[in-house]
């Protein structure tokens, strides 16, 4: 595991809001293909780390975030291209966002930030990134109606299809199905598992169950300190290595 | 490019500031504050011993003001309370166009309708040798401080929570024992900060008292007498004077006195408001 | 007699509220129509009493005999022309600055300090506006009293205004639309003008709209600043005014007439209230309806 290629390397991330501190320093690497997963309470930092991982925490005020992280290699605080970065690293918000334009607009939009208005070109990627979030045959015969009048469901999973559109190599999800009925969370899920031979994922969940059947690997957070990083076998196992692991992933606490 | 358009407005912000004050300031040093502030004679276009006493003119404006807020403060309140609690939808909002519509006439039309309207219907009521006076004024202004009454007042209820209402409701109480005991204790910032803009407002109208209120220097002693205002005393008097000239700073002080109530006046609603969000 | 029956029957108390609940109705419906009632009395009367003199000519022609006779064309043209070149000044500055402020900037003490700036001088007398017009754009930039002085007054008069609703309409945008545009790496300017822009552009238009009447209808501080009591266009040209001398307007005029004037027909003063008072209610009719149609179009 160790001599893999690392995809994303996380070293001692502190992160504080206002002299709050809400990430003890952080540590952890993510390796291509995978899907990693990082559960843990409300409140613990999960959803900061994220938004370190594509800089959106630059949008926050007083936020203040201290120790490296990196995306192939590059640490991402010294970039000079943050757009480059977040196309590379894709983000879905746990609230399903239709953007106030059509269904075929709502994808193609990032696509046409970055430049791309070939109407041909468009085309093809707004069906591709719709079949690839499982979307296309519910929609395909009203793309030009709003992305806000579609369901709940169909909308996070044009949110996703959104976030494919520019084509991440990594893409996180923070907790996607909080919105959503239990069968298209299922759909999303086998979504996820077809898009894991193409990138990286990275999966922000409090289902522990939903982490025990996706991920690869499991980082648990709590309160801002990572207690444990293992494989799931170890993880969920019964007997992972520090115990208030167990009692979270079982139900005891948490 | 944007960055410098904002900066630009914040460039204007400040040189309002800037520009009535270095008008106004030469006056400054050799001011006597409390002759200035206190002495009701004006006599600015005296040849030989001019007087710059705004003491009148400060009464006239807080008499017709404070008579305004008076008639306005119950009707303001009390509509902002029927709009946001006793009428239908439909009444709801033909209401608060009307009253946007109340909102948009131009001051100098409601200085005319006191002229030729209320005036003569003034001198036939009361009997009064004239109609343009401090009651004629305090109308007009309780007519024009009356829609942003009502709809900041309208704000402020509204943002009183529906289950507050709903909570009144379910313990059987009536509509007007929820407004009396619940709705205006909950929402009286909101409702401290609409008199506030309203009571700004009448501070700073022009025309309607130029017209309206009689344009006579003296202290009143019944609200009968014709005043005049502060505001009505640039507008009639700056284009009579030269540049530089004491009369000419001495307006530009009263402009100076005028900023700082209204920007006292404001803050104080701004807080008011504000507070009534933190909650 | 069941007790179910008994519960529901009529109590003395229940009577006392009822009678309540509808005198607390009438009372607050009365003071609401104590405001709608002055506003219909008052246009209508004007309206009537203006009547006789209101023709197309009366708007089309120059005044003759000092303002006592003839129409009012060269105060329309003026007001048009006051309210248009501030509103060309006015409107982009304060929706970019609007921008600036709810989009970019950071919350800091400066802009903390802006915002209050702002909120206040919204509240600030016109007059004062006038003030600082004479003392700015009069004086110290030699504009002269003219139409370019007033108009800039006019401006500087419904900047903050522009300012605060345009914030206040960007901010009806929601959060969340802005986070999902940069989390697929759109640029803040691109999120902008693709996503909030063309949701809050009825807001924002809305909010500039109601500025045309207000400078419209106002008096003081043009008055001050380069607004006259006469000067004829010669013709029934549109660009006979140049900027940099003094023009009539709508409400100078009427004010004119109404005070000053001695020997105008009775009817005039009104024509021209009329005419004053249906530039502004037309506008802000426009307004109103443009609100409700976009919001019966909103997008989510």
């Amino acid at each position: 595991m160790s001599c893999a290629v690392k995809k994303i390397e996380v070293k001692d991330l502190r992160l504080s809001y206002a002299h709050r501190e809400v990430l003890h320093g952080v540590s952890f690497d993510i390796v291509p293909n995978e899907i990693f997963a990082v559960i843990g309470p409300a409140q613990s930092g999960k959803t900061s780390l994220l938004r370190c991982l594509n800089r959106t925490i630059d949008f926050c005020a007083n936020a203040f975030v201290s120790g490296t992280v990196r995306v192939d290699g590059e640490d991402v605080r010294e970039l000079r291209n943050v757009y480059e970065l977040r196309r590379k690293v894709g983000m879905v918000a746990p609230l399903p966002v239709g953007l106030p334009l059509s269904i075929y607009d709502n994808v193609a939009f990032a696509p046409r930030c970055a430049g791309i208005s070939a109407r041909s070109e468009l085309d093809g990627l707004v069906e591709k990134c719709l079949r690839q979030a499982a979307l296309w045959d519910e929609v395909k015969d009203r793309l030009d109606s709003l992305g806000t009048k579609l369901s709940g469901g169909q909308q996070q999973r044009l949110t996703i299809a959104r976030a494919l559109s520019h084509a991440p190599e990594v893409l996180c999800l923070d907790e996607f199905s909080i919105a959503i009925d239990p069968v298209t969370t299922m759909r999303i899920e086998d979504v996820l598992k077809e898009l894991r031979s193409q990138m990286t994922i990275v999966l922000v969940t409090n289902l522990t169950q939903q982490a025990r059947r996706l991920a690869d690997r499991t980082l648990f957070l709590y309160n801002g300190d990572v207690i444990e990083i293992g494989s799931n076998d170890v993880i969920f196992s019964g007997h992972p290595a520090n115990r208030k692991t167990y009692e979270y992933v079982n139900g005891i606490f948490g | 490019m944007i960055r410098l358009c904002g900066i630009s407005a914040i460039i204007f912000v400040f040189g309002i500031f800037f520009f009535v004050f270095r008008e106004g300031a030469p006056f400054l040093a050799k001011l006597d504050w409390s002759q200035f502030l206190f002495s009701p004679d004006w006599i600015p276009t005296s040849q030989t011993q001019p007087k710059y006493g705004v003491g009148a003119l400060i009464v006239g404006t807080l008499s017709v003001t404070v008579l305004a807020m008076a008639i306005a403060v119950p009707f303001g309140l009390g509509a902002a309370v029927f709009v946001s609690e006793f009428c239908g939808k439909a009444t709801k909002e033909t209401l608060k166009i009307v009253i946007e519509l109340l909102a948009a006439i131009p001051s100098v039309v409601w200085g005319f309708i006191g002229l030729c309207v209320l005036n003569p219907l003034i001198i036939q009521t009361f009997h009064t040798p004239i109609g343009v006076n401090m009651l004629n004024g305090a109308v007009l202004l309780a007519l024009m401080s009356v829609p942003i009454m009502v709809s900041i007042g309208e704000d402020a209820l509204k943002a009183v929570p529906d289950s507050y209402r709903e909570a009144g409701l379910a313990l059987g109480a009536t509509r007007w024992q929820i407004v009396y005991r619940i709705l205006l204790p909950a929402a009286k910032n909101g409702l401290l900060a609409a008199v506030l803009l309203g009571v700004g407002r009448a501070i700073g109208e022009t025309m309607a008292v130029l017209m309206a209120t009689g344009h006579s220097v003296r202290i009143p002693h019944s609200v009968f007498d014709p005043v005049r205002t502060l505001t009505a005393t640039i507008a009639a008097e700056l284009g009579e004077t030269s540049k530089g000239s004491e009369h000419y700073q001495v307006l530009f002080l009263i402009g100076i006195l005028l900023f700082s109530i209204t920007f006292a006046v404001n803050l104080i609603a701004d807080l008011a408001v504000r507070g009534v969000r933190k909650k | 007699m069941s007790d179910r029956q008994a519960m529901f029957a009529e109590t003395p108390l229940g009577r006392r509220k009822r009678r309540t609940e509808r005198v607390a109705k009438y009372f607050f419906g009365f003071m609401a129509m104590a405001m709608v009632v002055p506003l219909l009395l008052i246009v209508g009367y004007v309206v009537v009493k203006g009547w006789p003199c209101l023709s197309w000519e009366f708007l089309t022609t120059n005044p003759r005999g000092g303002g006592i006779r003839g129409g009012i064309w060269p105060a329309l043209v003026g007001t048009i022309y006051l309210v248009g070149l501030s509103l060309c000044v006015s409107a982009p500055i304060g929706v970019l600055a609007a921008v600036y402020l709810n989009e970019y900037a950071k919350d800091n003490w400066f802009t903390r300090i802006v915002n209050l700036a702002v909120v206040n001088l919204a509240g600030v007398p016109s007059i004062v506006h006038g003030l600082f017009g004479v003392g700015a754009f009069v004086y110290a930039m030699h504009f002269g009293k003219s139409i370019i002085s007033a108009s800039l007054t006019l401006a500087i008069m419904t900047l903050p205004v522009i300012i605060a609703s345009t914030k206040e309409a960007l901010a009806a945008v929601p959060m969340s639309f802005r986070e999902a545009c940069w989390n697929v790496g759109a640029t803040r300017w691109q999120t902008i003008r693709r996503i909030v822009l063309p949701n809050s552009i009825s807001g924002i238009l809305t909010g500039v709209i109601l500025q045309v009447s207000r400078a419209a209808g106002e008096t003081a501080p043009v008055m001050l600043t380069g607004v006259t009591v006469y000067k004829a266009v010669s013709d029934n040209g549109f660009f006979l005014y140049t900027l940099n001398e003094q023009c009539m307007s709508l409400s100078m005029h009427l004010y004119y007439i109404a005070t000053q004037a001695s020997g105008a027909p009775p009817a005039l003063p009104y024509a021209i209230a009329v005419v004053l008072l249906a530039v502004v209610l037309l506008v802000n009719a426009t307004a109103i309806t443009f609100r409700v149609v976009l919001r019966s179009r909103k997008k989510w």
